[in-house]
């Protein structure tokens, strides 16, 4: 079977519609309005140092509580019965299958000053839970949204972790924690990195929850971005600029990330 | 075998390329692409449009003046129809972004008032029919703000309210709120007081609750804020859902604005649009959108026909005492239009 | 392994409460008689009808379903047919098409939006000098969303290609099959269940997404996403949660219609307790996984 020629028009359309417009995104980064080479857009980027500084800091404290919610989570599923499994995945999958915008929405709807949740609290007669508006909420937004992508990957591995690999390390005499900590968590560190990529690339680039949840007055990069395009700040060399920069920088963090976590896992595994 | 494949390969890929093309092709007969403000029509007389004339409409919104640039500069759509505010319509003007209206097709504009016509952002009224007009003021919750503290934008600073404002997610409104308060024109090109605006607005965030335009509605009719800053006519409309609220026009003075019809250069469908225009001002449509949304009309007809009560309310009708108070936002020089770009992505990204 | 305690099992109750607290609570209020997202005012079906009588939400429903299935049905065919392709590129013409393949994948949503709206308004302009028109719009929201489909059939389809036997359709060429006649019967069915998959992440993918659509779509076409997204920003309307509460109906609906299908169909490749989508989503969730350790 040798069909190489079927990849050339796939590999045309990602020329025209992958390649050409990254390499837009770098000629609009560094030019004007009138068409002149620049580099000001880049000079005026330490202004935004504090945005990129609430992005990255969310969407790592997003990651974490997602780890810290989601491994455990993974970890207990995949002990079930096949069946309870199977369930639990689906259920688990029923809500990335609703539009992300309504399950945000949701969380405006559950924390507003006289919504759901305070008119609740108050009922009880306990203090009003003053969240909206705030990186707090931001962050269980992104929590919300993103978990699935945690627990899934992580699920997935560990679910096809031989258990004659397990037994063997117990009849070496291994304790549950030696167990977990010496094969179970090696073995499932693949997964883990790849729910990172899935919850911190999304979360670092989102605008609309921190727009929904956060009151327009916690501004992401995804913010920044939205406004030069399409917002209230009309600017798409300065929009291409923000964009080239976040897309370095995640670009090489998940890649030192991945290989960092490869050495560790061999290492580990060694 | 393989060439066949990637013969029909490619084939797919095409279809999917013409099928694009075809479609951007089919908008030329019986449409109408509508681009109006969020909340700010009565739905049903799109239907009533279409019944009428047999044109479809296709009616999508934006959030502020700043927006439906950004959409109709990035090339991002093709409207037959856009109804900005007056000192966006200067700028469209000065950028030839604007086509002539032949008014052979709008009888109707006959019925605006002479007040209206003529106006600065549009002196020789060539591009633009009034859609309506309003004053910009404070809303605020009865029964959550005291008395004392009304009457002027200072309002908004007020740190006993902290977590309670919300202040408007727009540049030019925003900044322009800041320059009245500190006594300045709306229409400053002077960039220092600019900045000093800009500023006024930093030292505000740590007591605000969010930047809103629209979601507005929920935060003032649900009691989840206590103050902001909107139009007379949503006020009229949040009023009907929370009787608490209470309006007023601050000291400094305020901004009277209008909207108005204009057809975007190139539009596909200019015809079409002018007899949307022209259904939009006869009288009993004009009055139909006029009892849904508030504002005020510009229509003569539609003023008489009017609830005596709310043609003679006197924020909604200012006569001249309150005129006097007001002042529009004029076109701005394209460096100062820069600044405000810049100096608002500034106010927002502050820590 | 241990089962689990009833420690655990509270565990797994309270992230599940967490997940599907706020859903319900949505579902219930879209039957309340009264604006309020706090005080029950009795019930009604007013939001429901509302819903139905808002033009903005149909026309879009309708592009939504639209766009999707054109883009998955063309992602689909020309997804399986460059995955074949690329199976079969050597050394390091393989690694840059399907690194360049993954970039839709990696790069955030906003990213790939943003680029094919500068893409498409760049042509735009270009073309204007030529007197064509040509706009963002529906052809532009089309070719986004082929764009961003493809990788995942790719993705999906990649394994199964591995898994094959290349002998199989010389085997069948042997037999007198003509190529052509060899691929349909023999190869196209071994890689069916990669396809399946692809072409559900495809049209998941498709029907959930907002942020590329948001840059590419241009004023005049909405999807759903995009009108959900100005509603969301305007007042808090119980109408919107009539939508929710019929958008989790659907999905629920199409799961338990997959999950039957698998339990009589596919079974053969599939373990028990899942569907191809459960499939698919979790081979996605893996692609990081799969593509690297393969070009390496």
């Amino acid at each position: 079977m040798k069909h190489k020629s079927l990849a050339i028009p796939y590999v045309g359309w990602m020329a025209l519609f992958v390649v050409a417009p990254l390499i837009l995104v770098v000629v609009y980064a560094f030019t004007t309005r009138e068409g002149g080479f620049t580099l000001d857009n880049f000079s005026n980027m330490v202004q935004y140092a504090g945005v990129f500084g609430r992005s990255f800091l969310l969407a790592f404290l997003a990651t974490l509580v997602c780890i810290l919610l989601g491994y455990p989570l993974a970890l207990l599923l995949a002990r079930e019965q096949s069946r309870l499994r199977g369930m639990a995945m689906l259920l688990i999958m029923l809500p990335m299958w609703m539009n992300f915008l309504l399950r945000t929405y949701s969380w405006v709807f559950l924390l507003e000053r006289n919504g759901f949740f305070n008119t609740l609290l108050e009922t009880v007669g306990l203090p009003k839970l003053d969240i909206i508006g705030t990186p707090a909420a931001v962050v269980l937004g992104m929590v919300y949204n993103f978990l699935p992508f945690m627990v899934l990957p992580i699920f997935s591995v560990i679910e096809k972790i031989d258990p004659r690999v397990i037994e063997a390390a117990q009849d070496l005499g291994a304790n549950s924690a030696q167990v977990f900590r010496r094969v179970i968590f090696p073995l499932s560190l693949p997964g883990v990195l790849s729910g990172v990529t899935m919850v911190f690339i999304p979360s670092v680039s989102t605008f609309v929850i921190s727009r929904l949840l956060g009151g327009g007055m916690n501004l992401l990069l995804g913010d920044l971005i939205e406004m030069q395009f399409l917002g209230s700040a009309y600017n798409p060399h300065l929009g291409s600029a923000i964009s080239l920069v976040m897309m370095v920088i995640v670009l090489v963090s998940m890649g030192l990330m991945n290989r960092f976590g490869e050495g560790e896992g061999e290492a580990v595994l060694l | 075998m393989k060439k066949t494949l990637a013969i029909a390969v490619s084939a797919a890929m095409l279809t999917g390329l013409l099928s694009a093309c075809g479609g951007s092709g089919t908008a030329s007969n019986g449409e109408v692409n509508v681009y109006n403000w969020g909340e700010y029509i009565d739905e049903s007389v799109l239907d009533d449009f279409e019944a009428q004339t047999g044109i479809k409409v296709n009616y999508q919104y934006y959030d502020s003046n700043e927006t439906m640039y950004a959409m109709l500069s990035g090339g991002g759509a093709e409207y037959d129809v856009i109804i900005p505010s007056d000192y966006m319509i200067a700028r469209l003007i000065s950028e030839d972004m604007l086509e002539p209206l032949n008014f052979d097709n709008i009888p109707n504009f006959s019925d605006i008032d002479p007040e209206l016509k003529n106006p600065e952002y549009d002196p020789e009224n060539l591009y633009s029919v009034p859609y309506m007009w309003g004053l910009m003021g404070v809303i605020y919750n009865t029964a959550m703000v005291d008395e004392a503290d009304l009457g002027s934008w200072d309002l908004l600073w007020n740190e006993k309210y902290a977590g309670d404002i919300v202040m408007i997610d727009n540049s030019r409104d925003a900044i322009g709120i800041a320059l009245k308060s500190l006594g300045y024109s709306y229409n400053t090109t002077d960039e220092t007081q600019i900045v000093e605006a800009v500023d006024l607005l930093i030292q505000q965030r740590p007591i605000l609750q969010g930047y809103v335009m629209d979601e507005i509605f929920g935060k003032l009719e649900g009691g989840n804020a206590a103050i902001g800053t909107y139009y007379y006519g949503d006020y009229l409309t949040m009023l009907e859902s929370n009787p608490d609220l209470g309006f007023y026009l601050p000291e400094e003075g305020t901004n009277i604005y209008v909207d108005a019809m204009c057809i975007p250069k190139g539009a596909a469908n200019k015809e079409n649009a002018e007899a949307f225009i022209n259904f939009m001002c006869s009288t009993e449509v004009g009055l139909k959108n006029c009892e849904a949304i508030w504002y005020s009309t510009p229509l003569l007809s539609v003023r008489e026909e009017l609830d005596p009560e709310v043609s003679s309310d006197p924020y909604a009708y200012p006569g001249a005492e309150i005129l006097a108070q007001c002042e529009s936002y004029a076109g701005l020089p394209q460096n100062i239009l820069d600044l405000y770009d810049s100096e608002w992505t500034r106010l927002k990204s502050a820590t | 392994m241990k089962k689990n305690g009833p420690i655990s099992r509270i565990y797994i109750f309270l992230i599940f409460l967490f997940l599907y607290a706020p859903i319900f609570v949505l579902i219930a209020f879209s039957f309340n008689d009264s604006r309020s997202n706090a005080v029950w005012g009795g019930f009604t079906l007013d939001w429901y009808l509302e819903l139905f009588q808002n033009r903005s939400v149909l026309e879009a429903l309708q592009t939504t379903l639209l766009v999707s299935v054109l883009a998955t049905a063309i992602a689909t065919v020309a997804g399986t047919a460059s995955a074949i392709g690329f199976y079969n590129l050597r050394g390091r013409a393989r690694t840059v098409c399907l690194s360049v393949n993954n970039i839709p994948l990696t790069n955030a949503d906003i990213i790939t939006g943003v680029s094919m709206m500068l893409l498409f308004v760049f042509t735009g302009q270009v073309l204007a000098q030529w007197g064509i028109d040509f706009s963002l719009g529906f052809p532009t929201l089309l070719i986004a969303h082929i764009t961003f489909d493809i990788p995942y059939v790719i993705l999906s389809v990649m394994p199964k290609l591995r898994q094959l036997d290349p002998h199989l359709a010389e085997a069948a060429q042997d037999l007198g099959a003509t190529g052509l006649y060899a691929f349909f019967k023999v190869v196209l069915p071994e890689l069916m269940p990669g396809i399946v998959s692809g072409m559900l992440i495809a049209f998941t993918m498709s029907i959930d997404d907002f942020l590329i659509s948001y840059f590419t779509a241009g004023g005049q076409t909405s999807t759903l996403s995009m009108v959900v997204y100005s509603m969301v920003r305007r007042r808090v309307s119980p109408e919107i949660n009539a939508l929710s509460t019929l958008m989790f109906l659907a999905v629920l609906l199409l799961l338990i219609l997959i999950n039957l299908r698998q339990s009589g169909g596919l079974r053969r490749s599939r373990r028990a307790g899942r569907g191809p989508a459960a499939e698919g989503i979790l081979s996605l969730a893996n692609e990081d996984l799969d593509v690297p350790a393969q070009d390496r």
